[in-house]
């Protein structure tokens, strides 16, 4: 048997995700497919056949696979489904919007965001906000899995797979795409950027976001994230949110600038191998998993890294 | 229009989860529940909507234990204007949930489903794809503004890269965001008046649906810890610990 991996992609592009969900595919044992599907989708299959290890890259090209909208693109995995004996997807929000429908109309009990296979039946996955890890073992005959990126390491370039159109399937014409606010930003994507800074409601407003945590982003090369009591307050957009049920990240070196450190936020970052913590409240509960912790006003502290870290040549 | 919510009773969001010596779950005993927050947010979406006049009922669903009864109580106190409670012991998964809503939904009509995008006990975030997927109907997740057409729904989702707006043909199915609303505190007389308010019970069985669960749970473990560091006085000590020691500059 088979894995069928759906790729992520936007704008035409490969998502950075895909690289990552090979490695867990491939931990299952059996050769992977990866399936593009898309609008003028070429460059991204092009690029998915040469990861390493990919049997086949498989084409939807065509205009209702656009935006990947859930229930054609559901109904394209389904036409495939017979041939394969698992179907994994990143835990985008593209892909938790397609594979639970995919499952239900396959009648199995998907697998949400792993973090380890175990084995090709057996996984383990976080529950609540990752304060316990499940063992779960899945007797389905074709397991749905979605992977939480940043617990896998990505899989290197270096393979030159056949690239294969497939039939489109039938159009369930249930919902049309009307438009979308996509933040275009030369700076990294906040679930594979290597340092992000993330503030939170201490950063008052929106305007101290660009003047304080922006200049040392900058400095950094990092992606800016927040907490979700920032994002509701309207001082960061939704897509920045890092936690239980926003981004989940891993990076190499994670700034917390004013953010407390509710659980629901430590589930998002506490799996980056550097975390710094910039609050305060000497109190916070953000200091218990930080590995440096400086306790400071932000508005002075921040202005301060971003000289230091010129000085270094950042 | 009719509009269900299906709410799931979970352990309360700032309890601090235990996972059992044995390996054999999380501590429940004496814990907290409440109304899973997601569902909070969809049963505060339909009661708007009924108010702005787009919807003519709410009805709140609830699949668990008895006790399940208290958050459709919960939901009825809000606003709703009736409950459901459909009773199953142990853990009942996203797919069976979904089967039993399914059955649940042919009865009832509705003409809009809205529930939580995520139950944040067993974090699936699945429930609502796959009820939109066993009836055939459009979904629109992670909703952050919800606007009633003309036989559509326009949904406008929280994605990766900002925000989508897709357009559903109805009926369909909505799932919820955090920042679609804030969801009303009950009133003191509103919460006396829920008390009257019906919950008609069923079972699983009523609407045929197996609930045996797919995947079985070898075990449950406490996630890898991570120890508290150290403080650091300065920036200046800061920087050169993350370049010096730890080597991430």
């Amino acid at each position: 048997m088979t894995t069928l991996l759906l790729a992520d992609i936007s704008k035409g592009a490969l998502g950075d995700s895909v690289a990552k969900v090979l490695t867990a595919a491939q931990a299952l044992g059996e050769p992977v497919n990866v399936l593009v599907a898309g609008k003028d989708c070429k460059a991204a299959a092009e690029a998915a056949a040469k990861l390493d290890g990919v049997a086949k890259v498989l084409v939807a090209d065509d205009a209702i696979y656009d935006h990947q909208l859930a229930e054609p693109v559901a109904a394209l995995i389904v036409s495939l489904a017979s041939g394969y004996s698992a179907i994994v997807s990143g835990a985008t929000t593209s892909a938790k919007n397609i594979m639970p429908r995919v499952a239900a109309l396959l009648d199995v009990m998907q697998i949400s965001e792993i973090i380890k296979v175990v084995s090709p039946d057996t996984f383990e996955r976080p529950i609540y906000a990752g304060n316990a890890i499940q063992t779960v073992q899945s007797s389905d005959r074709i397991k749905v899995i979605t992977v939480r990126t940043a617990a896998f390491a990505a899989t290197g370039a270096g393979g030159q797979a056949p690239i294969e159109p497939v039939a489109k399937a039938a159009d369930p014409a249930l919902s049309t795409f009307k438009d979308e606010a996509v933040a275009s930003s030369d700076r990294p994507e906040l679930t594979s950027a290597k340092i992000i800074i993330s503030g939170g409601r201490a950063m008052q407003n929106a305007e101290n976001f660009k003047t304080y945590i922006e200049p040392v982003a900058d400095k950094l090369g990092a992606a800016m994230g927040a907490s979700r009591a920032a994002v509701d307050a309207g001082y960061a957009p939704n897509d920045w949110q890092v936690g239980q049920t926003g981004k989940i990240v891993a990076p190499q070196l994670y700034i917390a600038v004013g953010i407390s450190g509710a659980i629901q936020h430590l589930a998002g970052m506490k799996d980056s191998k550097v975390i710094v913590a910039i609050n305060k409240d000497e109190d916070a509960p953000i200091f218990q998993v930080a590995d440096y912790g400086l306790v400071a006003d932000l508005f002075t502290a921040l202005p301060e890294l971003a000289e230091e870290l010129g000085k270094i040549g950042r | 229009m009719k509009i269900i919510v299906p709410a799931k009773r979970v352990v309360d969001y700032n309890v601090k989860v235990r996972v059992k010596a044995d390996g054999s779950g999380v501590e429940l005993t004496n814990v907290k529940m409440s109304m899973n927050p997601f569902d909070e947010i969809a049963i505060e979406e339909a009661l708007r909507l009924k108010e702005a006049g787009k919807a003519t009922e709410v009805v709140v669903v609830s699949i668990g234990p008895a006790q399940a009864s208290e958050t459709i109580r919960t939901g009825l106190a809000m606003g709703a204007d009736r409950g459901i409670l459909v009773k199953a012991d142990g853990i009942v998964e996203p797919l069976a949930v979904a089967k039993i809503l399914k059955g649940v939904i042919e009865a009832e009509q509705p003409g809009l489903v809205i529930l939580g995008k995520q139950a944040i006990d067993d974090d699936s975030n699945q429930t609502g794809q796959m009820l939109a997927a066993l009836l055939g109907w459009s979904q629109g997740t992670f909703a952050s503004k919800v606007v009633i057409g003309d036989g559509t729904v326009d949904v406008t989702r929280e994605v990766d890269g900002g925000l989508q707006t897709v357009a559903l043909k109805l009926p369909a199915v909505v799932t919820t965001d955090l920042r679609l609303n804030e969801p009303r505190y009950a009133s003191l007389p509103n919460i006396m008046k829920a008390k009257k308010k019906p919950i008609d019970e069923k079972t699983a069985a009523d609407y045929g649906v197996d609930i045996a669960p797919r995947l079985k749970v070898l075990k449950t473990s406490e996630p890898a810890g991570r120890k508290a560091g150290v403080k650091v006085k300065t920036v200046a000590e800061l920087v050169a610990k993350l370049k010096d020691e730890a080597g991430v500059l």
